[in-house]
C-alpha cells in the first residue's frame, strides 16, 4: 500500500516536472523543474530496488549536470521572448507527432498487458546475490565482467573533459603580458650580449 | 508490487515529453539539451525497471554507462554553446547555417 502511494506520488511528480521543464518561459525554472525531475525519478529507481543508480542520479545529474546547466542559462545573456517565437506555430504538430509517438508505445505495452508479447527472461547470470548489497553487486559485476567497457566509460568522460576545455579555453593576452617561453630559452649569451671596446671620449654607438 | 507495466508507462510518458520539448523548444538550443537528458533519464528509467522484474544486473550497469554517456554530452554541449554565443551573440538554432555548403 505504502508502495503504492510512493509511486503514485513519484511517478506523477516526474511527468508533471518534465511538463514543466519544456514549457517554461524562464530556462531557469526549467532546469529547477528538470532537477525535481531527477530527484524524483531516483526515487521511483529506489522503489524498484537500485539504491545505487539512484544516488547516482542525484549526485550526477542533480550535483554536476544540472548546476552546469545552471550556469550556462545565468552566464549567457540571450533574449528569451525572441527564442520562445515559434512555440505556438509548432504546437500543434508537436502534440500530433507525441500522441502518435505515445499510441505506439502504449500499444507495445498493451501487447504485453495482454499476452500478446512475453518479457524475455535472464539467464541468471548476472541474477544479484541478495544476501549482500544492491552496490556490492553491481561493484562485484562492474570490476569483473564489464571491465573494459567501465574503462572505455572513463575515456569517454577525459575525452569530454578535454573537449570542454580545448573548445571553451581562450589565451587572455591582455591581463598577462605575453611571455615566449620558446624565445626565452632559445636566447644565448652570443646573441644577447656584444663586446665593445670604445675609444676614451667618444662614447659607444650600439 | 506495482507492475512493470507501471514502470514502462511512467518511462514512455517521459521520453515523448523529452521529443515534444524538441519539438516545441525549436529555436532554444539549452532547453533542447535539457529535453535530451529527460529522454536518457526515461530510457534509464526503463533498464532499471527491467533489471529488476528480469532479476539481472546488467540493465543497471548499463543505465550507469548511459549516466556516463549524459554527461559527456551535457558537457561537450554547452561548450559548444557557450561559444556558439561568444561568436554570434545568440543562441538560435535557426541561425546554425555556417557549414552549409
Amino acid at each position: 500500500m505504502i508502495q503504492a502511494i510512493a509511486f503514485y506520488l513519484f511517478a506523477t511528480m516526474v511527468i508533471a516536472s518534465g511538463v514543466l521543464t519544456i514549457m517554461s518561459r524562464n530556462p531557469v525554472h526549467s532546469v529547477l523543474w528538470l532537477i525535481l525531475a531527477f530527484f524524483n525519478a531516483a526515487g521511483l529507481m529506489v522503489l524498484l530496488g537500485a539504491e545505487f543508480i539512484a544516488m547516482l542520479l542525484v549526485v550526477v545529474y542533480v550535483g554536476a549536470v544540472a548546476v552546469l546547466f545552471l550556469f550556462v542559462v545565468m552566464m549567457l545573456d540571450v533574449d528569451m521572448a525572441e527564442l520562445r517565437a515559434g512555440f505556438i506555430k509548432n504546437f500543434p504538430l508537436g502534440i500530433a507527432i507525441a500522441l502518435i509517438l505515445l499510441a505506439e508505445l502504449v500499444l507495445g505495452i498493451g501487447a504485453l498487458q495482454a499476452g500478446a508479447l512475453e518479457l524475455g527472461t535472464a539467464t541468471g547470470e548476472n541474477a544479484p546475490n541478495l544476501a549482500v548489497s544492491n552496490i556490492t553487486n553491481i561493484g562485484a559485476l562492474l570490476y569483473s565482467k564489464y571491465i573494459f567497457v567501465f574503462e572505455a566509460a572513463g575515456l569517454i568522460l577525459l575525452v569530454a573533459m578535454i573537449g570542454a576545455i580545448v573548445l571553451t579555453h581562450r589565451d587572455l593576452k591582455t591581463t598577462r603580458g605575453h611571455q615566449n617561453i620558446t624565445k626565452q630559452v632559445r636566447r644565448n649569451p652570443k646573441e644577447a650580449t656584444q663586446m665593445k671596446q670604445p675609444t676614451v671620449g667618444e662614447g659607444v654607438e650600439l | 508490487m506495482i507492475g512493470i507495466q507501471h514502470y514502462i508507462i511512467v518511462s514512455a510518458i517521459l521520453f515523448v515529453l523529452g521529443v515534444l520539448g524538441i519539438f516545441l523548444n525549436r529555436k532554444n538550443v539549452i532547453v533542447i539539451l535539457m529535453a535530451i537528458e529527460l529522454i536518457l533519464l526515461a530510457v534509464n528509467i526503463n533498464l532499471v525497471a527491467f533489471s529488476a522484474f528480469l532479476g539481472d544486473l546488467t540493465g543497471q550497469i548499463f543505465a550507469m554507462f548511459v549516466l556516463t554517456v549524459a554527461a559527456g554530452e551535457a558537457a561537450i554541449g554547452l561548450a559548444i554553446l557557450v561559444i556558439f554565443f561568444r561568436d554570434r551573440g545568440t543562441i538560435a538554432v535557426d541561425d546554425v547555417n555556417r557549414m552549409k555548403g
